[in-house]
């Protein structure tokens, strides 16, 4: 609950359509793209002006309230899930693109742009916006920067954060900071690498300067079929060990084909175990020659079919599917729980085996995406949320598969941040020291932890439980905590 | 998406399929992107997948005011959702449910109730509403500008009125409620270029209004009159040989070619209401169908003066019908240069009546798609149906056709 004394404050300081109080109009911002957690705001915020940003900002922080920022609300991992007794702060409203210097090649833009409307709007000067997750047509800028997103072509043109000039952001206080520069590198501690990926945990995004690139020559994509998955597997490494650099190399297995498919049609082999799509750029010559490199690789590694987009067209469609894929095998079931893992990509096979296993432990049905050229998995995990009981199995196998993760040697997120949903495999994955060290770059920020309190980092006593219940080995991991 | 919905409505057949519909939702958030009024508003509670929401917990039993009223209202039913959405949600279906439910609960102001009200009994009927814009045009110098813009100059020279030959294949073709008023030219391109490739067109004597109009205001069961109505006008044509049932307003198309889901628990209309949908195709899927005969003609009848053109394709042609590209295509095959135009996907804010009932709204989609439509600098703006059409017409000195008047 939020005392009325605040929400008064709050009212003189924003116009009736940008402060929502009533439980009806609440609810439907409860959730995010996780749709297992859920807890309705207080109050939500829609302002419109800077001003009123750091006017929110600053009663919340002398009346100590905590505040939770959302974007789109296309997280997965319940970054912009509602905390008790906090304003959640929208700032879809700030959807302008500022200004794009095609010569010096760069866009600042409002945190609320769609991350693919940069790249529209950069279009007609033959650039683009280069990290590209699959939520792309409409997560924005500010999530992107704050989950540090990535996407198919993050393997060549790295995540966020490698676009990513400068920000400009609001401090708890409600101070203004602008972070990096427009040159490459800015002398200091690199705080711009610090703050993304922060999560909404230590500052409030409100302009982003990233980098755009020119687009290449062509580009080419190659799809290939096999009949197992784990020859798909043992490929994607063949491809890098070969000596190219594709621009995208992506995976799918026959669940998630089956989904991409109904939605793009897009004319994948719907019989095929798993699909490789291979996306190779650059001059003319270097396409054609990576085309014929990539195609041998991928017959040697045992492709049954191995295919090349015909044209631009069916480039897109390639590639349409793929990104829907997350949301389209909502056409198998009606409920999904995206895995976001990493794992070396030699593991590849190995770790397909282990989870096919799983899947029959668990009872569950599990559809495969990756980023495989970053060794980073979407297992998708089926389940029905109407059916008693079943959303805990699912998460128990979503569980079971980030720690076979991290028992190769990977980690528990690759992409799609901790937020609430992996706060308990953050103990898994770091001990007391490192999350001591978070802590305190936690407490420089935001000393009272009112933004986005509870997420992302978790406290050691958190751990202490979760660490009561996991004991692994014989050893208690944080064992120097007390218990209780 | 997890979903229990309120014991009263959970074993009625419209308590099933909002059910159905709702749980393929997975709340991804994609269909925000290409939602017109989020676009505009930047509220969640204004996206598709916010009304969602917000249908959601009505249908779950939640108190319900104005405020969800209001969002459902503002939804221009483009359907542009749908398009987007990577689960396959019916959108459009769910909110006949919703607005209904709502509606059921919420009572509206009285000024509403009844601005609503005259609008579906008017609109609907040819004659009344002839005589209506006949009396508009009169008055239009003394009208607010608002109204006054909507209103059309009667259309000026008619295209000569070749004589028509009857043919051996013959289809039907509505003439609807406003466009016989608004625009009687349509028709009759369509009739000349069909006669051009063979094939008769017929208005059955009794059909009318679609049923649209009347079912988007919510006054569903005046708007299921009207398509079984026009049911019974066409079956003795069907039965007699009638190859389609063939319409020049795309918006008219969409709800014809849904009788079959509209009229699905009426026992008696059921099988032909399924009939009629299913022999129901936009006038761009009959010409694409008959493209050779199309060519042939435009050979006969020797080069016309080409223009620069910028296609609009309303969102009952696009989201609706899914009938994308083809007339783009046949405009090319008749020798026009077709322009490229920049989000091409998002609705003109015409959308039925929505531009009386969201003056607002409505004008700022209208004119955010002029500027997207006037852009490449076209001769003229072409579209597919007659409320696009008045709607961006009232707003540019360019002028807005039906393509088909441009072949
Ligand atoms: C179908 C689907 C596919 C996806 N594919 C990918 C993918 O390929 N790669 C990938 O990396 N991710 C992917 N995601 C996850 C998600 O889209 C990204 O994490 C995205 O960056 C979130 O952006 P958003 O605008 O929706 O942010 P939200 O979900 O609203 O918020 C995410 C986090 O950002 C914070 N935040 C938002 N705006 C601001 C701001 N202005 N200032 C400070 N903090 C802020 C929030 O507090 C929250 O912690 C996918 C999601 C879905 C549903
Ligand atoms: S795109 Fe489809 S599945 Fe995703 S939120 Fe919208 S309606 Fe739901
Ligand atoms: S029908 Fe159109 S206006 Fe309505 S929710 Fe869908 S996209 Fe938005």
């Amino acid at each position: 609950m939020i005392a009325p004394k605040i929400i008064r404050r709050l009212q003189s300081v924003l116009p009736p359509d940008c402060l929502l109080l009533a439980t009806e109009d609440l609810k439907p911002f409860e959730t995010d793209g996780l749709t297992a957690f859920r807890n309705i705001p207080d109050v939500v915020a829609l302002p419109e002006t800077e001003n009123q940003v750091k006017s929110i900002l600053r009663i919340c922080h002398e009346s100590g309230t905590p505040i939770v920022f959302r974007g789109a609300g296309t997280g997965v991992s319940g970054g912009a899930l509602p905390v008790d007794g906090a304003v959640l702060l929208a700032m879809t409203r700030f959807n302008r693109i500022l200004s794009i210097d095609p010569l010096a090649r760069l866009a600042r833009v409002q945190p609320g742009v769609r991350n693919l409307a940069i790249s529209e709007a950069a279009a007609p000067f033959n650039l683009y916006y280069a990290p590209d997750p699959s939520s792309q047509i409409a997560c924005t800028i500010g999530g992107n920067v704050a989950e540090n997103s990535g996407g198919v072509h993050c393997l060549k043109y790295g995540l966020t954060v490698h676009n990513v000039l400068s920000i400009r952001v609001l401090t708890i206080e409600g101070d203004e900071l602008v972070i990096g520069s427009e040159a490459l590198d800015s002398p200091g501690y690199d705080l711009l690498a610090l703050l993304t990926g922060s999560e909404g945990m230590l500052a409030v995004t409100l302009e982003v300067t990233v980098k755009l690139l020119p687009k290449p020559e062509r580009t080419q994509v190659v799809l290939a079929a096999f009949d197992d998955i784990g020859k798909g597997g043992a490929a994607v490494g063949a491809v890098i060990a070969g000596g190219v650099l594709p621009a995208g190399l992506e995976m799918m297995d026959r669940l998630a084909v089956e989904a991409a498919e109904a939605y793009a049609h897009a004319g994948y082999p719907l019989n095929a175990k798993a699909i490789l799509l291979v996306e190779v750029d650059g001059t003319q010559e270097e396409v054609s020659e990576d085309v014929m490199r990539v195609r041998e690789i991928l017959l040697a590694a045992g492709a049954t079919e191995v295919r090349t987009a015909r044209d631009e067209a069916e480039q897109k469609k390639f590639w349409a599917g793929r990104k829907a894929a997350f949301p389209a095998v909502g056409r198998l079931a009606p409920d999904y729980y995206c895995m976001d893992g990493t794992i070396p990509r030699k593991s590849l096979p190995d770790v397909l085996k282990r989870m096919a296993a799983l899947s029959e432990q668990h009872a569950l049905p599990v559809a495969n995406v990756f980023h495989a050229g970053d060794g980073n998995l979407h297992p998708l995990i089926l389940y029905d949320a109407n059916r008693p009981g079943e959303w805990e199995k699912a998460e128990r196998f979503g569980a079971d598969i980030l720690e076979l993760c991290v028992a190769h040697g990977g980690s528990i997120t690759g992409e799609h941040g901790v937020g609430i949903e992996k706060i308990n495999q953050m103990c898994v994955q770091f001990g007391s020291a490192e999350l001591g060290a978070f802590h305190g770059i936690k407490a420089c920020f935001d000393p009272d932890g009112l933004l986005n309190p509870g997420k992302a980092v978790p406290t050691l006593h958190r751990c202490a439980e979760y660490g009561a219940m996991h004991v692994r080995g014989g050893k208690l991991p944080f064992a120097e905590l007390p218990r209780f | 998406m997890q979903t229990q919905l309120a014991d009263s409505l959970k074993d009625t057949p419209e308590g099933r399929e909002a059910d159905r519909i709702l749980r393929t939702c997975v709340h991804c958030g994609f269909c925000l992107a290409t939602c017109p009024t989020y676009q505009i508003l930047g509220d969640e509670l204004d996206s598709p997948r916010g009304r969602i929401y917000l249908m959601k917990q009505m249908l779950e039993g939640a108190a319900v005011t104005n405020r969800t009223l209001t969002h459902l209202d503002r939804c221009l039913t483009c359907r542009n959702c749908e398009t987007t959405c990577p689960s396959g949600v019916e959108y459009g279906k769910l909110l006949d449910i919703g607005r209904k439910l709502a509606e059921s609960k919420v009572a509206r102001p009285l000024s509403q109730q009844l601005q609503r009200k005259a609008l579906a009994t008017m609109l609907p009927q040819k004659k009344l509403f002839g005589g209506l814009l006949k009396l508009g045009r009169m008055a239009k110098p003394f009208l607010p500008a608002t109204l006054s813009l909507k209103i059309p100059p009667s259309p000026l020279s008619r295209q000569g009125r070749e004589a028509i030959t009857p043919h051996a294949r013959k289809m039907l073709v509505l003439a609807g409620c406003v466009q016989p008023a608004l625009a009687p030219q349509i028709n009759e391109a369509a009739t000349r270029v069909l006669d051009g490739i063979g094939i008769s067109l017929i208005e059955a004597e009794n059909a009318g209004c679609c049923g649209a109009l009347s079912f988007h205001l919510n006054f569903q069961e005046q708007g299921l009159e009207a398509m079984r109505r026009n049911i019974d006008a066409w079956w003795p044509h069907v039965q007699a040989g009638a190859e389609a049932i063939m319409m020049t307003a795309s918006g008219c198309g969409v709800t014809v070619k849904e009788y079959g889901h509209h009229l699905r628990h009426d026992s008696r209309y059921a099988e032909k209401a399924a009939r009629i949908s299913a022999l129901t195709r936009d006038v761009s899927e009959v010409l694409l169908s008959e493209e050779a005969a199309l060519r042939g003609w435009l050979a006969r009848r020797g080069p016309r003066e080409s223009s620069r053109v910028s296609f609009h394709a309303p969102c009952t042609l696009q989201h609706g019908q899914k009938i994308t590209g083809v007339v783009e295509a046949l405009l090319t095959v008749a020798g026009h240069t077709i322009m490229p135009v920049s989000e091409s996907n998002l609705c003109c804010g015409s959308a039925g009546t929505y531009s009386l009932l969201e003056p607002d709204i409505s004008s700022k989609l209208r004119d955010r798609k002029l500027g997207h439509l006037s852009a490449p600098q076209p001769d003229v703006i072409a579209t597919a149906n007659i409320g696009c059409l008045t709607h961006l017409q009232s707003g540019t000195p360019i002028p807005v056709r039906h393509w088909v008047e441009l072949l």
